[in-house]
């Protein structure tokens, strides 16, 4: 129950501070996903999401700060088990359901809705 | 005949004969909804694509006051038209349908007015004997290009307005029976350097004031001399402001007869459209439809109407340049 708890929270927190930038700095919403994305694997390659991850749970993996700490993680991964080649090939490894799952859904969705704008 | 500094006066008082609106689903939920000829409740009017959606709006917005006026197409001489949309491509595609002499306008959110100025000044100057004026705008063809794909679910700030979708037409002839157009402000280009798209009515807002007084001045005239002043597409953060520097300005103009067609096309609780309508359509479908009927019922007698307008592109908000604005009045008395 307090892993919820925690989860909410953080999760809440890292929303604040996006809206903190979309309303006080004024960034765009493109700015302010990628800020947090990159913001993301900078944390990720120091090692500090990681417990992050595992104090907060979804409230951490799911926003899209997660997004930028996967990525990294899945580099340094291959780096370590095939080389520096690795640095290219496992950057989509640990994030590939996501990507595909934007993609083929996105597809699907497109067949049965009409757009809106 | 000029008066003042910017004023144009019509001597002879061009008649609009006929006027017409039309509307999206949007405008159908509004306070207005009774004062169009046609409300679709489809935005995109059964056409594969917004832009042919707004040519059609400017269409049957057109083909209505031709219709109201008892003429046919071929009997129209000259028609000013404009839209938001690049290049103005719904106007000249209309326009291609209607096939009569065209003159294309870009004012952004004031091209009703501007093209009712121009359309007095030619029938006016007997340079026609009338011209057809139309201007619209369309939801989900300006959120396409000016922001952001509304799949994409980016927030707004509550001072953003909704463009409205619709067309507003209006035919200006020498003789006939209606409301007639007696004089007209043209505005000077008005930037106070502000570059938040998503609060144009604080952009306008000093746009709108400095035609205002350049109207009274050029004219000697008092507001009282009106029954409505209303402002084209401020906003209620636009229009609160603009009321604020009239008072400064040592303008006062009465609470009851200064009114903004962005406030008053939808209802307070119509969230969606946040501070308001705006887009070309917003003072279109509010003048020529709303304003003229309740002028035709005898409720109007004499009206003022700002038709205001940002002058700015993706492309300049990009680059990060401000927002020019642009405000033109037009007097109609009955």
């Amino acid at each position: 129950m307090e892993k919820f708890l925690w989860a909410f929270i953080v999760g809440g927190l890292i929303c604040v501070i996006g809206q903190l930038m979309l309303d006080g700095l004024k960034l765009t919403p493109a700015h302010t996903t990628s800020t947090l994305v990159v913001v993301g694997a900078i944390l990720g390659g120091l090692g500090l999401y990681e417990p992050l991850v595992k104090f907060a749970g979804a409230g951490a993996t799911v926003p899209i700060s997660n997004f930028g700490n996967a990525i990294v993680k899945g580099a340094l991964k291959e780096f370590e088990s095939s080389g520096p080649i690795g640095v290219l090939t496992g950057i989509f490894s640990i994030t590939s359901a996501g990507v595909s799952a934007a993609i083929i859904f996105g597809f699907l969705g497109s067949l049965i809705f009409k757009p809106k704008g | 005949m000029l008066k003042g500094h910017q004023t144009w006066v019509f001597e002879s008082k061009p008649t609009i004969i006929a006027s017409a609106a039309v509307g999206g689903p949007y405008e159908a939920k509004g306070n207005l909804a009774s004062d169009f000829d046609l409300l679709h409740g489809d935005i995109r009017l059964g056409q594969d694509s917004f832009e042919k959606a707004e040519q059609k709006l400017q269409e049957q917005a057109c083909e209505t006051a031709i219709k109201k006026a008892k003429m046919k197409k071929e009997d129209v001489q000259f028609l000013f038209s404009g839209d938001l949309i690049n290049q103005i491509v719904p106007s000249s595609f209309s326009a291609r349908t209607l096939s009569v002499p065209y003159l294309g306008l870009y004012g952004a959110c004031s091209t009703s007015m501007e093209g009712l100025s121009l359309a007095s000044l030619l029938v006016d100057s007997q340079f026609a004997k009338n011209a057809l004026v139309c201007a619209s705008s369309h939801n989900a063809a300006s959120e396409k290009q000016y922001r952001y794909p509304t799949e994409y679910g980016s927030q707004k700030p509550p001072t953003a307005q909704w463009t409205v979708t619709g067309a507003g037409a209006a035919l200006v002839a020498a003789q006939g029976e209606g409301p007639r157009v007696t004089a007209s402000t043209i505005g000077r280009v008005i930037d106070m350097g502000l570059t938040d798209p998503f609060n144009m009515g604080a952009a306008m807002a000093p746009a709108a004031v400095d035609t205002i007084e350049a109207h009274f001045r050029d004219l000697d005239r008092d507001p009282s001399y009106y029954d409505l002043i209303a402002t084209g597409d401020l906003g209620r953060v636009g229009h609160r402001i603009a009321g604020d520097l009239l008072i400064k300005h040592g303008f006062n103009i009465p609470k009851e007869i200064f009114t903004d067609c962005g406030v008053l096309i939808y209802k307070q609780d119509q969230p969606v459209v946040l501070a308001g309508g705006s887009g070309c359509g917003c003072c279109a479908v509010t003048t020529f439809g709303h304003f003229l009927n309740r002028m035709r019922k005898g409720e109007l007698r004499k009206i003022l109407v700002i038709a205001t307008g940002a002058l700015l592109s993706p492309m300049s908000y990009q680059q990060k340049e401000s927002i020019p604005c642009i405000a033109h009045a037009v007097s109609i008395e009955i």
